[in-house]
């Protein structure tokens, strides 16, 4: 179960950058949210894996626990880059809708002299 | 348990939601509350100043969990001061933002500011090192919209560049943390401290990965050498006001390195010795000779200043890697002069941008071009660090600093360099824009094309600018630069002060872990 953890959070992470190099906004916002999946998945494995066990502490007998932080954690990131991914669609969107063209460069005289 | 420190979060919090939900079609109300918002805010940050001035801890539980389960924020000094920054710079540039009118080229700018405040003001004050991950990201939210604020196709397409870029360093921010949570199982700075100064030294490879992943994270924040990519296409193309108040935000990546790497990865700490001074201190060198060569190659006003502010980073993050108190005093007194330089410059170059354009080619004379040229040249001693402004003093405690250093001499040459390459691209800048239109030989040059206000053709969002407001900010900015170097001595006894707390950090350890005298 490590290894494909492991290879899948590695997986992710190699496709998310490949993508993010590309030239235009689609396929790099695809590759920011393979990213963060990728991330998300590395955030739970950090407090170690376990299989079919409760995040809760039982004091009154010594049974196995899994890390509840992570997940809380998880959550959280989720969160915020589900949110963040919404922002850059709808930038990216305007940008294209206003200058016609959906390149990430800004090697038009825009980039150097605006 | 002292309940001023959680109101700079709290207030922007609650009034950014109401401007939004009760008075989005008032402008005059959203004006009328977030000016009084910030000004709140700036007595708030009088009082955390006042109370954390002698030296006093305070930590704040959030739901009254204890420290190494709950969030917490902590006020020490080095909070208070970068709070009491903050709000000054965001009351200038609010009151900027409403006398030329900035703020009603698009909608909510109030609001957006609002919680950009949050953000930042909730970075410096944390404890915890997941809570500076979510702060960063409230701070950058806002940001994004702010940084589009009006629209207009380059400055959209600079948009979508900043988003993603900052978007790849959140990423990176959670890897770090992730790695740091599973070595240590804590994201509590202190409690961070606590349980890196114990681990074993043969045991810790992926703790340096998680220390080296961190200051990239903050690098990228602070806009160093080869992270700063996207800061000139970013400032230079956000409207003026929102790119002065950004002077605090590169200031937020240096509080964090300066804040982990000397309470959790300190210089005592055995794991983490003279890694990120090895390698901090020649990207600063280079952060500042990129930025000073930015600032003679400009051909334009916005992307002028926008290198001026990597310039400032510079030289602030060369004192910062020194991790000395000595040379620690001196990068806190810079970064409060730093950043309101930036801003000033920021201000002028939007009061010349409105009147002819960002272009450094020779137009005909703009409107009131004797009292912006005078303005522009206070900035100019003030960015480049000629006296009698507070940017000499800086720059002359960072270099003082520095002579314990062993590499003193590449410090002081690239510094005195650097200043000199400044105060070139400064003139060069200066005499193109306010002396060359009285030439009387020379033909009158067209106006360049502004591309930018697409929408300002909306009836209902034409600028409403405030007649004779936005010069007041400025000469506020002026003026907080003439206090600094006036008062340079009794700043200095605080930001010295700071630094021995800075180095000091039991204190800081025992008052947020509540362990007494262990």
């Amino acid at each position: 179960m490590e290894i494909l953890l492991a290879s899948a959070v590695g997986i992710l992470t190699a496709c998310g950058i490949y993508l993010i190099l590309r030239q235009r906004t689609f396929p790099v916002i695809i590759g920011l949210s393979l990213l963060s999946y990728a991330v998300n998945l590395f955030l739970f494995a950090t407090g170690r894996l376990a299989l079919n066990q409760p995040p809760i502490l039982n004091k009154y007998a010594d049974v196995p626990y899994t890390d509840p932080l992570p997940q809380a954690l998880v959550l959280t990131a989720i969160v915020i880059s589900f949110g963040m991914t919404a922002v850059v669609v709808m930038i990216a969107l305007s940008s294209y809708l206003s200058a016609r063209d959906d390149g990430i460069n800004m090697t038009d005289k825009g980039g150097e002299d605006a | 348990m002292n309940h001023w420190i959680i109101a700079p979060i709290v207030l922007p919090a609650v009034v950014a939601p109401f401007i939004i939900m009760v008075m989005r079609f008032h402008r005059d109300l959203q004006r009328v509350f977030s000016v009084a918002s910030v000004v709140a805010l700036n007595i708030i940050a009088l009082v955390l100043l006042s109370s954390a001035m002698d030296g006093t801890i305070s930590v704040y539980e959030l739901g009254n969990w204890p420290a190494p389960f709950g969030i917490i924020l902590v006020l020490d000094r080095l909070s208070a001061m970068m709070v009491m920054l903050t709000t000054v710079l965001a009351l200038a540039v609010v009151l900027y933002a409403i006398g030329s009118g900035w703020d009603t080229r698009g909608r909510h700018f109030h609001a957006l500011f609002q919680f950009q405040l949050m953000g930042v003001l909730g970075a410096f004050l944390t404890g915890d090192a997941f809570n500076l991950f979510v702060f960063f990201e409230v701070l950058l939210i806002a940001s994004y919209g702010l940084m589009i604020h009006g629209g207009g196709t380059t400055r959209l397409r600079a948009g979508v560049q900043y988003v993603v870029y900052n978007l790849l360093g959140s990423s990176l921010f959670l890897i770090a943390l992730g790695t740091l949570y599973s070595v240590t199982g804590t994201l509590n700075m202190a409690d961070l401290a606590v349980r890196v100064a114990e681990l074993p030294v043969e045991d810790t490879a992926l703790l340096r990965v998680g220390a080296v992943l961190l200051l990239l994270v903050f690098a990228i924040k602070a806009a160093v050498l080869p992270l700063h990519f996207w800061l000139p296409a970013s400032y230079a193309n956000a409207p003026m006001p929102v790119a002065a108040l950004f002077a605090i935000m590169s200031k937020v990546g240096a509080y964090a390195i300066l804040r982990m790497y000397t309470l959790v990865f300190g210089p005592g700490v055995a794991i983490t010795d003279g890694l990120v001074g090895t390698w901090l201190l020649p990207a600063a060198l280079l952060t500042l000779a990129a930025g000073s060569f930015g600032i003679l190659g400009s051909r334009n006003l916005a992307r002028l200043v926008a290198f001026g502010a990597i310039t400032s980073m510079g030289t602030l993050l060369i004192a910062i890697s020194l991790f000395t108190p000595q040379a620690t005093a001196a990068a806190l007194y810079y970064a409060i002069h730093s950043t309101f330089t930036a801003a000033l410059l920021f201000l002028i170059a939007d009061l010349v941008l409105e009147r002819r354009g960002g272009a450094l080619v020779p137009t005909p004379p703009m409107a009131q071009s004797g009292l912006i040229a005078t303005l522009f040249f206070v900035g100019a001693i003030a960015m480049a660090g000629m006296p009698p402004l507070s940017g000499f003093v800086g720059k002359l405690l960072v270099m003082d600093a520095a002579r314990a250093s062993s590499q003193v001499w590449a410090i002081w040459a690239v510094i005195l360099t650097t200043s000199l390459i400044t105060i070139l691209g400064l003139s060069r800048a200066g005499s193109i824009l306010f002396w060359k239109p009285h030439d009387a030989s020379m033909a009158p040059f067209p106006r360049p094309e502004d591309e930018e206000d697409a929408a300002d053709k909306d009836p209902l969002l034409a600028p409403e600018p405030v007649p004779g407001l936005a010069f007041v900010p400025v000469f506020a900015l002026i003026a907080a630069l003439v206090a600094l170097t006036v008062l340079a001595g009794p700043v200095m006894r605080y930001t010295e002060a700071t630094a021995a707390q800075l180095f000091a950090p039991s204190d800081y350890i025992e008052t947020v872990l509540q362990r007494p005298g262990s």
